[in-house]
């Protein structure tokens, strides 16, 4: 297997392992997603009119949980020396890391929403934009939320800056992810806001790798 | 194959503190350098310099590889078999697990071998939370050998090992250095070959 596959598997792993983030950004999502029709109330309409934003809000927050780990753990312990030191460059490490974040939240995610949806009342054709948008969006949100994580590596409590730093970048993916949604439950047609979240996405998990390991060289020479 | 790694008027600074100021040495294939110097004289930092993580503030580092001379840190850090006071294990991971991701992630070869002669053959299935402090370090040495670098850059090699561990730590070593292996160990205590030394 090359090193690239290598890593991938092993975050992964070590995600869906004791202690890992995996369950809990999915049963964090599955909280939220049902404390809000709760909160609400039993007006239908207004559920599933807000259901695009609250299940997109909902899903960045959960992916956010486990974001500030994503150096951090490898370089507390010094795995992330060693790693840096193998024939994998920095770059291809940090989409490593992201596939594996984006595999271990992101998609358990999307593939939750259809069933979360029910809870809002969501008609059909809106879920299926809904799951779409999440499907092609979250991967943006792994990206970013890995340049967010880089820069924060050498901070004690990292994780409570992140959040300022990536959530404003994160504001076209929801913008557009639920912005999708509420056109089709308009009768309009959702497809323009997935080529432009697509777009976003593509763009973001291309260039965010480099910022990233631009970002780990300069924290392991701290 | 490595021919020498030469150090030519070498500075380095952490924050607003020089460590060290225009530090030349030459390590030749085959040779050890002991790098002593009390706490917080810079001997990990040097080593993180060698390694390609830090900057010099000034001076140069040299390898000599096949005819070729590179001062390039990333090149250099690919020949870099390192050995840091951190053990890099994560504790859900069993000892062959831990094993093998890293002899994938460089490229190389893990076998049962290598368990069998830092002492941890018994271990193997055993997630490295269980493991004591002396046989993370077995299983950091194994990963060593396991990188198969030429440049191997040790951190206080015999922390936290019993005298069995650290006769095997010595009988490594003199063996690296056998097969034209350089070794620079951070160290307190006498490595135990014939090697040179240099006070920070």
């Amino acid at each position: 297997m090359s090193p690239f596959a290598i890593l991938l598997l092993r975050d992964t792993k070590l995600a869906a392992r004791s202690g890992g983030s995996a369950a809990l950004a999915l049963s964090f999502f599955a909280l939220v997603a049902t404390l809000v029709p709760l909160g609400i109330g039993p007006d239908l309409r207004l559920l599933a009119r807000v259901a695009g934003g609250v299940l997109w809000v909902g899903a960045v927050l959960s992916a956010l949980l486990s974001l500030d780990r994503l150096f951090q753990g490898d370089f507390e312990d010094g795995s992330l020396d060693l790693i840096a030191l193998s024939p994998l460059p920095l770059e291809l490490t940090s989409l490593a890391k992201i596939a594996a974040h984006w595999l271990s939240t992101g998609l358990p995610l999307t593939l939750l929403s259809p069933l979360l949806a029910l809870l809002f009342n969501l008609p059909g054709p809106a879920t299926g934009f809904l799951f779409v948008s999440l499907l092609i969006g979250t991967p943006a949100v792994s990206a970013i939320g890995a340049i967010g994580a880089s820069l924060t590596l050498s901070l004690k409590r990292g994780g409570l800056i992140l959040p300022l730093i990536i959530l404003p970048l994160l504001s076209p993916v929801v913008i557009f992810g639920a912005g999708a949604v509420s056109a089709t439950l308009d009768g309009l047609d959702g497809t323009g806001a997935l080529e432009l979240l697509a777009a976003f996405s593509f763009a973001a998990v291309l260039l965010s790798p480099f910022a990233a390991a631009a970002s780990v060289r300069l924290n392991l020479g701290s | 194959m490595i021919t020498f790694l030469t150090a030519e008027k070498l500075a380095c600074a952490r924050g607003e503190r020089r460590l060290f100021d225009g530090l030349n040495f030459r390590v030749k294939a085959g040779q050890a350098l002991a790098v002593e110097g009390a706490n917080g004289a810079g001997k990990t930092s040097l080593l993180r310099l060698i390694a390609g993580f830090l900057a010099p503030l000034s001076g140069r580092l040299i390898v000599k590889i096949a005819d070729k001379e590179d001062d390039d840190a990333e090149e250099r850090g690919k020949l870099v078999g390192w050995l840091g006071h951190q053990d890099g294990l994560k504790p859900q991971l069993t000892v062959a697990e831990q094993l093998d991701f890293f002899a994938s992630l460089y490229r190389s070869k893990a076998g049962a071998a290598v368990l069998e002669q830092v002492g941890l053959a018994r271990q193997a299935d055993l997630p490295c939370r269980y493991l004591s402090a002396g046989q993370r370090r077995r299983l950091a040495l194994a990963r060593l050998l396991v990188s198969r670098r030429p440049l191997w850059l040790l951190d206080e090699p015999f922390a936290a090992l019993d005298v069995n561990g650290q006769g095997l730590v010595a009988h490594l070593m003199a063996h690296h250095c056998g097969e034209g292996g350089i070794i620079i160990a951070a160290t307190h205590e006498p490595l135990g070959l014939s090697n040179e030394s240099l006070k920070l």
